[in-house]
């Protein structure tokens, strides 16, 4: 048997959220404190303590709603999700089951099935010479991060590799960040990403049996486990053999794919309404304030860039993804004299970006967006050529400064007279005639010699391609 | 005024005086704090050793001491909810209700036993023993806060706190012939409170007469910002002035007063029936048509929350543990096998079972559908009468360990008021007399009188229940002087 | 009537150690309790009654998102049966 399989992903992804405080008690999130000094007895499950939920964990699962499109739960409730585990300070989570606070939205290509709210379990640390679950003896509890906010997303299974999946959870963190509802960081744990994988024959729309893939932790390994599981499926599918439904453990040192030992009891997570708290029914305010928190989000802003600034699809992307330039680069648009593309302010703008780093925010360094602005113009106009004009970044990056004064200062004005450069071409042509006859035979890479000879009496200012012209024209080709 | 005379006073008699300058807050403590120290009915798990803290004699509660159900946090002090799990656990934290009532100006003097983690009808269910009952020490005080009822009963302390799921304030006040009130669901804060049913589990109080529960309940009631479930009360709780019951309507729901109730509780329901009468009230016969059922839903739904809310006691961050190196389940199920009671495993299990997979819409949400059309009863009957009255208890205190291998019988104790608890209304029980125990006892024994109102109907009732109180002019020296 | 083994299953599910003789009398007791409660079975107008999670009639309770003073590590673990300098040790979750 050998047919053509297609592989059908959907992610569950859990988003940690921004907020000051967790989800149902008021003490700070952690970022790496000392153990438990992020606890209350709310937190740790004292007798006789209750949730009070989070203002702003609603408002941001609210704001996540609107940017995904999704249909808000006119009154959604929260549930206990009820199992023995030392990392869960009550015996039960909080989270949402039957009626989740969003549900069926859209990013891009992919459906989002639902949007809920729930509290991150706390840390358990294992103690023990290897540190790896099986072989230690005992283990710590740090509740440091339980009740951390999370929203969990589940997407309907509308992706259809590894890259689309990898390129479409990119788009959901640029996507949250831009919201400003969490850090989105896949090695902290803010952003945690599990698969659900089946495979089926090309055309079919039945889905096979799935498997859900844990414990990715990075872009690079999202693509590997799910390329992993992919292989394996098919596999097992071309040699006739049924895939179990079962959650695998992914290992980024080898690789592989591990089942999880079920337990011994099938999940029975005894779920109930959560009496301690009441209904959350967004209110036409609550609703009003998340609206007009959102900010223009990297799709619809890439979208934006191709239709008014002609930007190609790669640079658009960039800019859009990483606001910060994209806000720069809009910066230098409104300074810019006429007759500059914003094609070419935006390829300025990434060489900026290739200076000071993709993460920095180029407000924040001593290039501002006018000096851009201006060495974009001068390049265009010529007055200056491109290495003089990246020399002159250089020196912007590392001292800021007026554009006209660096130029001035480090003498690299383009050459004014074209007669002057045409003196220095036919010197240049006359000390390298044997260069001169092999361009004249048509060896176009024997320019070399010459263009340098020009380069050096000129000190870089003449221009490259008035260089080359005037050699060709000097030489009657 | 010799400590007799003092533990003979009510609490508004004691603030009276106090304000009067004519009695030191110490003095009343001190009196107190000698009975609750030689409390040999078993009342209390912890009595304050210290002198008399200072009292503000203008504050509401002007240093008149509470005893406090020990299902209630209280920062630094054991509060270890009648379960050996919690054995001298500390919490480092005071329920709202009872910094509340530390904020109105009444001291800590003792906390009191009860049915392990409030389950139980006959405060036999504690890990620390028994509470005896003070009109008979052979019999149960009632539960599941019993040790408060017979402390308040007994002159062991002026009021005490309790909490109320299914009746477990109001029995035990009517087991020990005190008055016993469960305000509207959500008036008093549950923060603090060790949970057992979040959804029907409120604070109240145990006090000699109707105007000191008055008293109690305005220093205990108010939204908290720590419990999302409450609302306070939408007007403060006035002392009862009425004098008659005229043009007052009460219903006699005809399910919660006749078969399964002892002869002479029914007796004394009567003649309290005919007292309302005289003070000008009319009185007729109703329908609840499903408080039948409500055990049954209260059964399931209680479990149910209670196998959730008990999820928390695992040796892992506080109170016992046993572990005998066989690993984390192991460490588990022993601890909870040897931290927790009979009752409280068997509300666990039945709990558990009603929430596991393919039973939930048979058990638990069916009996939330029950709650419903028992709420809805209410709701219909209130629209014809201002009360509901029954009698609170189907007998009078029973003997120990008469009931205790049968968990039926014992579940049969809150037929009675298990229906407002699920309704989430206030009812308040006074003592309307006495009756001999069936089967030939000569010993009196208190009987109850349950008196049930529309949500946040307080102070009507609290009028209502004064008029009545008045009229009955119940002796409740016997207890005391018994003690 | 509950068998031994859904009793024993429920059990689990609650972390409870049962002994032998337990089992049995949990068995019963359970059985004889549930047989009383079926009773609301015989109800049988309930389709489409909403059922009542909660008898208080809020919405929206929400708490403002400001940091409070969490507890000292001294209080954290004063009531710890096995407090370790990370936390609070358990035995290891792997060999359940």
């Amino acid at each position: 048997m050998n047919v053509e399989l297609e592989p059908v992903i959907g992610l569950e992804i859990h988003v940690q959220l921004k907020t000051r405080t967790k989800m149902f008690c008021s003490c700070a999130l952690s970022f790496g404190e000392e153990p438990n000094t992020r606890t209350c007895p709310i937190c740790l499950g004292l007798p006789g303590t209750l949730p009070v939920t989070n203002a702003q964990a609603v408002h941001f699962g609210l704001m996540m709603a609107m940017a995904f499109d999704c249909e808000i739960a006119p009154k959604s409730i929260f549930h206990r999700k009820n199992y023995f585990y030392p990392d869960l300070a009550k015996g039960y989570q909080i989270s949402q089951y039957d009626i989740p606070l969003c549900s069926n939205g859209r990013l891009g290509d992919v459906r989002i099935h639902r949007i809920h709210l729930e509290e991150d379990a706390a840390k358990l640390v294992h103690e023990g010479a290897s540190g790896r679950i099986h072989d230690s003896d005992s283990s710590v509890v740090d509740y440091n991060r339980g009740g951390t906010p999370l929203a969990e997303m589940v997407t309907e299974p509308d992706l259809r590799s590894a890259e689309q999946a990898r390129d479409w959870l990119n788009l959901l963190r640029v996507t949250l960040r831009q919201l400003g509802v969490s850090d989105v960081n896949m090695e902290e744990g803010s952003l945690r990403c599990d698969a659900n994988v089946s495979v089926r024959p090309r055309g079919s729309s039945e889905l096979g049996t799935k498997t859900e893939l844990k414990n990715m932790n990075s872009f690079r390994f999202v693509m590997q486990g799910i390329n992993a599981e992919i292989a394996r499926q098919t596999a097992l599918v071309q040699a006739g053999e049924p895939v179990v439904q079962e959650t695998l453990h992914f290992d980024p040192v080898t690789g592989r794919l591990s089942s999880l030992r079920s337990k011994e009891e099938a999940h029975d997570y005894r779920y109930f309404p959560e009496p301690d708290l009441v209904p959350v029914a967004p209110t036409e305010a609550m609703l009003e304030r998340a609206r007009t928190a959102i900010p223009e989000l990297p799709a619809a802003r890439e979208e934006r860039y191709g239709r008014d600034f002609s930007l190609g699809g790669d640079t658009a992307r960039l800019l859009a993804y990483e606001p910060q330039f994209g806000d720069y680069f809009e910066a230098t648009t409104q300074e810019a004299t006429a007759g500059v593309s914003p094609a070419v302010l935006a390829n300025w703008v990434t060489e900026l970006r290739t200076r000071i780093g993709a993460s920095s925010d180029p407000a924040e360094s001593k290039v501002t967006p006018d000096a851009l602005a201006v060495l974009a113009a001068l390049v265009t106009e010529r007055r200056i050529n491109a290495s003089a004009g990246r020399q002159v970044l250089d020196t912007l990056v590392a001292e800021g400064g007026d554009v006209a004064a660096i130029v001035e200062r480090e003498g690299l004005a383009a050459m004014d007279s074209d007669e002057e450069l045409a003196g220095i071409v036919k010197a240049a042509l006359e000390a390298n005639a044997d260069a001169a006859a092999k361009v004249r035979d048509g060896n176009a890479k024997a320019m070399g010699p010459i263009v340098g000879y020009v380069m050096r009496e000129t000190k870089g200012r003449a221009d490259g391609g008035e260089v080359g012209r005037l050699v060709r024209e000097q030489l009657g080709i | 005024m010799t400590a007799t005379e003092l533990v003979g006073l009510t609490a508004a008699e004691a603030i009276g005086r106090i304000r009067a300058g004519e009695l030191e807050p110490a003095e009343l403590w001190s009196a107190y704090q000698q009975r609750a120290q030689a409390d040999d009915l078993n009342a209390y798990t912890w009595v304050a050793d210290a002198d008399a803290p200072a009292a503000d004699p203008a504050a509401p509660l002007a240093g008149v001491p509470v005893a406090v159900k020990d299902l209630f946090c209280t920062e630094g002090i054991p509060s270890q909810a009648g379960s050996r799990i919690l054995e001298n656990y500390c919490p480092p934290y005071t329920a709202t209700a009872i910094q509340n009532i530390y904020d109105a100006g009444a001291p800590l003097l003792a906390k009191t036993n009860q049915d392990e983690f409030a389950m139980g009808s006959s405060n036999e269910n504690s890990a620390y023993g028994p509470v005896l009952n003070p009109w008979d020490r052979a019999r149960v005080p009632g539960g599941s806060s019993g040790g408060s009822a017979a402390a308040v009963a007994a002159g062991l302390a002026p009021w005490a706190t309790g909490t109320d799921t299914g009746g477990s304030i109001r029995q035990p006040a009517a087991l020990c012939g005190i008055v016993g009130f469960k305000p509207t669901y959500g008036a008093i804060s549950r923060y603090g409170m060790i949970a057992f049913a979040s959804s029907l589990d409120q604070a109240g109080t145990f006090t000699r007469d109707v105007t000191d529960a008055a008293l109690l309940l305005e220093a205990m009631v108010g939204k908290d910002p720590y419990d999302s479930t409450c609302l306070g009360l939408p007007e403060p709780v006035q002392p009862p002035t009425a004098t008659d019951l005229r043009g007052v309507r009460l219903g006699v729901p005809e399910e919660l007063s006749g078969e399964g109730i002892e002869p002479g509780v029914l007796a004394a329901f009567e003649r309290t029936l005919d007292i309302a009468r005289d003070l000008g009230a009319t009185v007729e016969s109703t329908h609840l048509p499903h408080a039948a059922h409500g055990l049954s839903a209260y059964y399931l739904i209680a479990p149910a929350e209670c196998s959730s809310n008990l999820a928390r006691f695992d040796g892992v961050r506080y109170g016992m543990r046993v572990d005998d190196g066989g690993g984390l389940l192991d460490m588990y199920t022993g601890t909870r096998a040897a931290g927790f009671g009979d009752e409280v495993k068997r509300r666990i299990m039945l709990g558990t079972y009603a929430l596991s997979s393919g039973y939930y819409d048979a058990y638990y949400g069916r009996a939330q559908k029950v709650r419903t059309k028992i709420s809805e009863d209410f709701e219909s009957a209130f629209s014809a009468f201002d009360f509901l009255v029954t009698p609170t208890s189907p007998g009078v205190a029973f003997e120990l360990g008469a009931k205790s291998d049968d968990p039926l019988a014992m579940y049969f104790n809150d037929f009675c008021t298990v229906p407002m608890s699920l309704a989430g209304i206030p009812a308040l029980s006074i003592p309307n007399g006495t009756a001999q125990a069936p089967g030939g006892s000569s010993t009196e024994l208190p009987t109850g009188f349950q008196i049930a109102g529309p949500a946040f109907s307080e102070n009507k009732l609290l009028n209502a229940a004064y008029a009545l109180e008045t009229a009955l002019a119940f002796d409740s020296s016997p207890a005391r002087e018994a003690s | 009537m509950l068998s031994s083994d859904q009793v024993l299953h429920v059990a689990r599910l609650a972390r409870l150690e049962l002994t032998d003789e337990e089992v049995t009398r949990m068995g019963l007791e359970l059985s004889n309790v549930l047989d009383h409660i079926e009773k609301i079975g015989e109800l049988g107008e309930l389709e489409g009654v909403v059922p009542t999670s909660h008898v208080v009639e809020l919405e929206n309770v929400l708490r403002e998102d400001s940091p409070h003073q969490s507890l000292s590590p001294g209080v954290v673990l004063a009531s710890a049966p096995d407090p370790a300098p990370g936390g609070f040790r358990v035995p290891s979750p792997g060999t359940s």
